[in-house]
């Protein structure tokens, strides 16, 4: 019989209640590499407990902190990316410890870590063990550079990894070394990345049964953030190299590289635009921003400019220099407000390099109601955070719960649902395994 | 191994476009799910007319960034804007679990075939639209690539160096962010499909979902009210920490060190260990105050070596450390390599070209990558035929009333017939 056969699905851990995962159980292990995964899962209603270290984990010491005062409570960080999670205190390097973890993993439905590779295996915790006690069981590994392989022990960071998986080549000043973005990135990705596959280990798990470990590379991660970079080096052999505020596209010698200008100082800031011929609407654009300098007796030499016959293949940099001068001067005599306003009327491909105080103020954000407020009483304070990242028409996005205090939900897992008592739970805590 | 793919009988509609829509829908079909690409020769992807070119040469189906988000689909061409084509479209929609579109708001409307439309012949619909501002809002209607995404979500600020304007966040940052957010809904809908029978709407802003990776520098703002900057290769609780020059041109190593051990291990490592006690960079507050100086004496070091050497060295001395790779360097890795991250198909016109295969590997049902991305209409007959059911008759008609389109309806630059600029 075939197992996907939808009559014969199996519908163990699957209601529908009121969001798109109630019901899943995730553990969730991770340190600041993986954490985000689990705060994705927990943003669309699973369960998701975090185990923290007795003490709490150490991410809550990255900053920044509220008022700038350094303490695991406040740390905005860990309060970005824990919440919609419970969290219990426990030291699985103890033999109680691990004893009370697996009785928690016959509830779970995924187990999401982030150690060394080996290290669940070296505890007796690795995806092999843990099946046998749940065949349902997922696991999902997301490490530098996964389970294995030759750099499988080396050391990383998030810039170390943005390095390694090709970005970091790719962006700054051709006169400076290669940069990171100022905001680590690398292990955001791997944290997604590590999402998706447990959601498709899931399906699968939904369809037959069978769980399985998934195994993520924060490395690969990274790599899809270069795009058509690696197809360039593939298919011309040519390496592209970063170009500050320009985009930069290889052509065959003798033309050699373009560089289009991208980014460009106006009034009050910056903004991001095209301006260039090529697809429908793209040249669309280039012609709407070069009607509007008309208007305004700036176009200069652009004015009957002929954005159909710009031809990528054939155009000079000196060429493309000249034209860009133009386009540079009207900028600068335009906020970015005023550009913003034109380009939406306009169909213009341009955006405003955006701060984030541009964005805590932005009408768009604001008319879509992204902000959502999250209150914080042992702090005294209500947060917006940033809301929903997608909106379906049912089992909407939601805030079950702000980042919990180190654990917070002891009792209501320990006591309440392992029926341990009191009296257990002091004598654990003693022997810091709680 | 015989193992079934995850999302084998899973079927798609695709008539996303550009990079985030078409993103999505590789995730499933790198997974067995059937994905069926509706374009248009008339007005094609911007991707199929953007660089790299095979031999540098435009064509419709030459590109790489035009194949690279297709992996595994199959390709039909249609034109939308004929009567017809809706109903064809339609008709492909009644096959389809989901339906996938990245256009400019309204214009599934106008092709009638919006999600109130779909809806009321397929009330079971999975129907995402995917832009970046959004479907409502002020805003909505603002065009743009990832590479305006990034601006507009707040990347490019925080990216280069305090004294110098930003830079432009390589190629299109959010298009490798805002992708990931929608998988997650995309297969939690297809799981709530396969329970309940229902399907949903889902409206993506690419700039909501993308903020969630500056989330702590919001709430930095919002809280403390800073605003954060760029900080070149700086990091405020590691040091050293930057990208050094090494042997070669262009080369350059980055090294991230976060503990007083690791700095005692590069101190070594560079033959230096009587830095680890010298006054100026003996604890994190020294080297923080020398920063500058530190990477002086680091950069003139590293300048005499390999990148992969000083990696290697680093590495061995329990120090953080990675080459700066450029994208020939990740052919090259080992691990890349070790991992099946690039997989090379054979496209009919592009020839063998890399795939990258999910960062995610999945222990008892992995991806499969099997076909490159489609040539526009390649699997016209299939589809026509055993998927929508159409007859010869009916197919001749629709061939000469333009509704499928050729080669021949392609912009000018991309028809076969346009004249080649080969070296």
């Amino acid at each position: 019989m075939d197992k996907r056969d939808l009559s014969m699905m199996d519908m163990g851990a699957l209601p529908d209640n009121e969001s798109l995962l109630s019901g899943y159980r995730v553990l969730d292990l991770t340190d600041e590499k993986g954490l985000l995964c689990g705060r994705t899962l927990g943003d669309w209603g699973a369960d998701v407990i975090k185990v923290e270290a007795p003490g709490g984990d150490a991410a809550r010491n990255i900053g920044p902190f509220i008022d700038d005062v350094a303490h695991p409570e406040r740390s905005l960080f860990w309060l970005s990316t824990n919440m919609n999670k419970r969290s219990i205190t426990l030291n699985i390097e103890s033999e109680d410890g691990r004893e009370i973890f697996r009785r928690l993993v016959k509830s779970s439905d995924l187990i999401v870590e982030s150690f060394d590779p080996g290290h669940m295996d070296g505890l007796q915790l690795g995806y092999r063990d843990l099946e046998k006690l749940n065949s349902r069981i997922i696991m999902t590994s997301i490490t530098p550079f996964g389970q294995t392989g030759p750099y499988n022990r080396f050391k990383a960071s998030d810039m170390v990894l943005w390095a390694l998986g090709g970005m970091m080549y790719l962006n700054g000043d051709e006169d400076r070394p290669p940069v990171q973005l100022s905001l680590p990135q690398a292990y955001f990705q791997g944290g997604l990345h590590g999402a998706m596959g447990s959601m498709m280990a899931l399906y699968h798990r939904e369809m037959t049964g069978e769980g399985q470990h998934v195994d993520v590379s924060i490395q690969e991660a990274v790599d899809f953030t270069v795009l058509m970079a690696d197809e360039t080096y593939d298919i011309l052999g040519q390496n592209l190299v970063r170009s500050g505020g320009f985009y930069a596209s290889v052509r065959p010698e003798p033309m050699g590289t373009l560089k289009e200008r991208v980014i460009w100082e106006c009034r009050d800031g910056y903004v991001s635009a095209f301006f260039r011929g090529g697809a429908l609407g793209v040249r669309a654009s280039a012609k709407a921003l070069t009607s509007w300098m008309r208007e305004e007796g700036m176009a200069g030499e652009l004015a009957d400019y002929n954005w159909d016959a710009y031809d990528f293949a054939t155009m000079t940099q000196g060429e493309r220099r000249r034209l860009e001068q133009v386009a540079a001067d009207f900028f600068l005599t335009k906020t970015k407000k005023e550009l913003c306003e034109r380009a939406a009327r306009d169909g213009i491909i341009l955006a405003p390099v955006t701060t984030v105080k541009d964005l805590a103020e932005s009408e768009q954000l604001r008319a879509r109601q992204y902000w959502i407020e999250v209150n914080h009483p042992e702090l005294g304070l209500t947060i917006p955070y940033p809301g929903a990242p997608i909106k379906p028409s049912a089992l909407p996005w939601r805030v079950y719960r702000r980042a919990p205090l180190p654990g917070e939900h002891n009792d209501e897992i320990y006591v309440e649902e392992l029926g341990l008592s009191r009296e257990a739970l002091c004598a654990l805590r003693a022997r810091r395994v709680i | 191994m015989g193992v079934k793919q995850v999302m084998e009988g899973v079927k798609v509609a695709d008539f996303s476009w550009v990079g985030v829509g078409p993103t999505v829908t590789r995730a499933l079909a790198e997974h067995g799910a059937t994905v069926i690409r509706v374009e248009s020769h008339r007005n094609p992807d911007s991707l199929r007319m953007a660089f790299p070119f095979k031999d540098g040469v435009p064509g419709i189906n030459r590109s790489g960034f035009g194949a690279m988000f297709h992996t595994n689909k199959y390709g039909m061409s249609l034109d939308l804007t004929k009567p017809r084509g809706r109903e064809v479209a339609l008709r492909l929609i009644q096959w389809a679990d989901v339906v996938a579109e990245s256009y400019t708001p309204g214009t599934m409307a106008k092709f009638g075939l919006d999600y109130a439309s779909v809806r009321r012949i397929k009330p079971e619909i999975i129907y995402y639209s995917t832009t970046q501002q959004g479907q409502t809002g002020p805003h909505a209607m603002v065009p743009g690539y990832g590479t305006q995404g990034a601006a507009a979500a707040g990347f490019c600020q925080i990216t280069g160096w305090g004294d110098r304007p930003p830079v432009s966040v390589f190629a299109a940052y959010t298009d490798a962010v805002s992708p990931w957010y929608l998988v997650v809904v995309l297969i939690g809908a297809l799981m709530r499909l396969r329970k309940t029978g229902k399907g949903m709407y889902i409206d993506q802003s690419q700039c909501e979902s993308a903020i969630h990776f500056l989330e702590p520098a919001v709430l930095d703002y919002i809280v403390n009210g800073r605003i954060a900057g760029r900080m070149g290769n700086r990091h405020p609780a590691a040091v050293p920490h930057n990208a050094y020059p090494c042997r070669g041109k262009d080369r350059w190593v980055a090294i991230a060190v976060q503990t007083d051990t690791e700095w005692r291990g590069l101190c070594k490592a560079i033959g230096r260990p009587e830095l680890a006690e010298d006054l100026r960079f003996h604890t994190f507050m020294a080297r923080k105050e020398n920063e500058e100086a530190l990477d002086h004496l680091i950069g003139k070091w590293t300048s005499g070596y390999l990148a992969e050497e000083v990696m290697l060295l680093m590495q061995g001395a329990g120090v953080p450390s990675g080459v700066v790779s450029a994208c020939q360097d990740l052919f090259e890795d080992p691990q890349l390599r070790h991992r099946n991250h690039f997989v090379r198909l054979n496209h009919k016109e592009i020839g063998p070209m890399a795939y990258r295969a999910p960062a995610y590997k999945l222990s008892r049902t992995p991806s499969r990558l099997l076909r490159p991305g489609p040539c526009l209409g390649q699997h016209n007959e299939w589809i026509y035929k055993e998927i929508l059911g159409y007859s010869d008759d009916e197919i001749g008609d629709m061939l000469s009333e333009g509704v499928i389109t050729t080669d021949y309806d392609a912009p000018a630059l991309l028809r076969p017939e346009a004249p080649q600029k080969r070296e």
